[in-house]
């Protein structure tokens, strides 16, 4: 064979590299798809010990109000019941986000239609610079300032779902604030003047039109701060009590998921049934997560398609 | 009521609204620095955490949050670079690909403290690290790729296909445009993203209460044997961070100045955080002209 031939038909030098390339980045994207699958698979597979290997009834487990793992309950059962800790993550969860929705539309609507410079230059910095603050500092000034006040104002330790609440929406308002000003401003700009230009007053205008128009991003901004608020472990867990009761009200010592997991999970036995109902509690975390999700993804669907019409 | 009454009430409630949250953020910002800043000292900096007695610093969890750091962006940057350009440059539009950033999606909404679990069941106890520095960085990692990827394809998305062409009129390979063209192109966003996340990874503390551990043994600072499970470059020895430290001494509650050195060591994570915002938007800028020549 003669020398041209020979280099026509092999693969060029080029085309190799090409190929190392592109198998070595498909190989990174890959990993990471492992690494979740990897996750869902080790979480999943303690987590449904507890009800495979321990034979704990899903439904005890579920609305059960005794939390002691290791001692049986008062129906001959493990007391594995995490109704509070689940009671408590919702709770805490609606509420921050119930305080934080009105302040953040509030808020983002000044920025965008209020007053665009001042938004521009003061608001929009300070709010980014929040979402980046770690959640450890917002549990430390929740023990330092936010505890001592509902002591002070309620009665009580001051450890409860209301100072957990009061952390929490302070650590989400940053973050739905920013994500509501990104849904105000991708409002189109003839939106608002065909309405001035009907003669509606800017407040209506606003009302009538920017906001409705805004509505499916600013649901995707509220979902995002409650699945944050969901997922959010220490700074909560430092203000909230952690006692693992049904809260009777909102001054009272209560827990959530993740309080409970950062708490116990290093004091218990790998393998035991206290440890397995653990990762069973960090499994419906991690079910949170997806529906949160989900939603998310659901609202931007639905919102595309509203838009379009 | 009239409408223009209504606009001027509804205008005056949105000033006010504004106003208390500014009023909000603010004083965070000013509880810490004026409760932290104080604090802080040389001595603060540089000298080792004391459990029982006042007056102790913060000199090793400084260190070990430090070396995490780039432990983690070490590693987690060069697989989602290669993610990102997978994504952008090569994965077909189909639904494989969409599942992909589902998946994606997915691991960057995971509370961080299910990540700190998912480390301590995999590196932890699967692959007997221990609680390590290397155990933290591979939680860190996976707590970082998906944002990481995320930012890396959107700086690679923005890179006008004018650019690709140009390579490949040239007769370069599309790995040869990606790597010599668009990448340096697109390197001051990138840059911007990894360093905006560094700041997040600096502050993290519940992926790492169970991987990195709680305890920050001694260091002995003029070993630098990387094999000496004394030395401060050791990744096989516990490494309890910043983040993890204010946590530990506030639920904990044995250190008498806990209130001080936490406020002293949250100053320190918050100005560490403004510092990587500053520094990110400044490098970006910089790199830009640098390379565009404008």
């Amino acid at each position: 064979m003669d020398k041209i031939r020979e280099s026509l038909l092999k693969k060029s030098i080029a085309s190799k590299i090409e190929r190392r390339g592109k198998i070595i980045s498909l190989i990174c994207l890959a990993l990471i798809v492992g690494v979740v699958f990897l996750i869902f698979y080790f979480v999943a597979s303690r987590g449904l010990a507890t009800f495979f290997q321990n034979h704990v009834n899903l439904w005890q487990f579920l609305s059960g109000t005794q939390w002691n793992p290791g001692t049986t309950g008062t129906n001959g059962q493990p007391a594995v019941g995490a109704l509070p800790m689940i009671v408590g993550s919702f709770l805490i969860t609606i509420l921050s986000a119930l305080i934080a929705t009105p302040f953040a539309i509030g808020t983002a609507v000044f920025m965008t239609e209020i007053s665009p410079r001042r938004g521009a230059k003061i608001l929009r910095p300070v709010t980014e610079l929040l979402v980046g603050i770690p959640s450890v500092v917002y549990g430390f000034i929740g023990l330092q300032v936010v505890v001592p006040f509902v002591r002070h104002t309620f009665g009580g330790s001051g450890y409860g779902i209301l100072s957990g609440t009061f952390v929490l929406f302070v650590m989400i308002l940053p973050t739905v604030t920013s994500m509501s000003a990104d849904a105000l401003n991708a409002v189109p700009r003839y939106y608002r003047e065909a309405s001035l230009a009907l003669g509606a007053t800017r407040w209506q205008t606003i009302y009538k039109v920017v906001l409705r128009a805004a509505i499916p991003g600013m649901l995707t901004a509220i979902v995002f701060g409650m699945a944050r608020a969901f997922g959010e472990a220490l700074a909560v867990q430092m203000v909230i009590g952690n006692a693992t009761l049904l809260p009777q009200n909102l001054v009272s010592p209560a827990s959530t998921l993740t309080s409970i997991l950062t708490m116990g999970i290093g004091n218990t036995v790998m393998g035991s049934l206290q440890n397995n109902a653990l990762w069973s509690l960090a499994m419906i975390l991690l079910l949170m997560s997806l529906v949160f999700n989900l939603a998310i993804r659901y609202i931007g669907r639905k919102g595309k398609l509203s838009n379009e019409r | 009521m009239n409408a223009k009454r209504i606009d001027k009430i509804a205008t005056g409630v949105l000033y006010g609204v504004a106003a208390l949250v500014v009023i909000i953020l603010v004083a965070l910002l000013g509880f810490i620095l004026i409760e932290g800043v104080p604090q802080i000292s040389w001595h603060f900096l540089t000298s080792p955490a004391l459990a029982f007695e006042a007056g102790g610093g913060i000199g090793i969890q400084l260190f070990n949050s430090f070396y995490l750091l780039f432990l983690a962006l070490l590693i987690s940057l060069p697989i989602s670079l290669g993610a990102g350009i997978y994504l952008n440059e090569y994965a077909p539009q189909n639904t494989v690909t969409g599942l992909i950033r589902t998946t994606i999606e997915i691991l960057s909404s995971l509370p961080s403290v299910v990540v700190g679990l998912f480390g301590y069941l995999f590196f932890v106890v699967q692959f007997k690290l221990g609680f390590s520095i290397i155990s933290g960085a591979f939680a860190l990692t996976v707590f970082n790729l998906p944002i990481l990827t995320r930012s890396i394809e959107e700086a690679l998305a923005n890179i006008s296909d004018n650019q690709r062409e140009a390579g490949y009129a040239l007769g370069l390979s599309r790995w040869e445009t990606v790597t010599k063209i668009v990448v340096p192109a697109a390197l001051p966003s990138i840059i911007t993203g990894v360093v905006l996340s560094a700041g997040r990874i600096f502050g993290e503390a519940a992926a790492l209460i169970y991987t990195a551990g709680q305890s920050a043994p001694a260091l002995n600072f003029s070993d630098w044997n990387p094999f000496d499970i004394s030395s401060p470059l050791s990744p096989m020895r516990p490494a309890e961070t910043l983040a993890v430290h204010i946590w530990k001494i506030n639920s904990e509650g044995i250190m008498p100045d806990a209130k001080d050195v936490s406020a002293g060591a949250s100053a320190v994570l918050i100005i560490a955080v403004l510092l990587f915002n500053f520094l990110a938007r400044w490098l970006g800028k910089r790199l830009y002209k640098h390379l565009t020549a404008e």
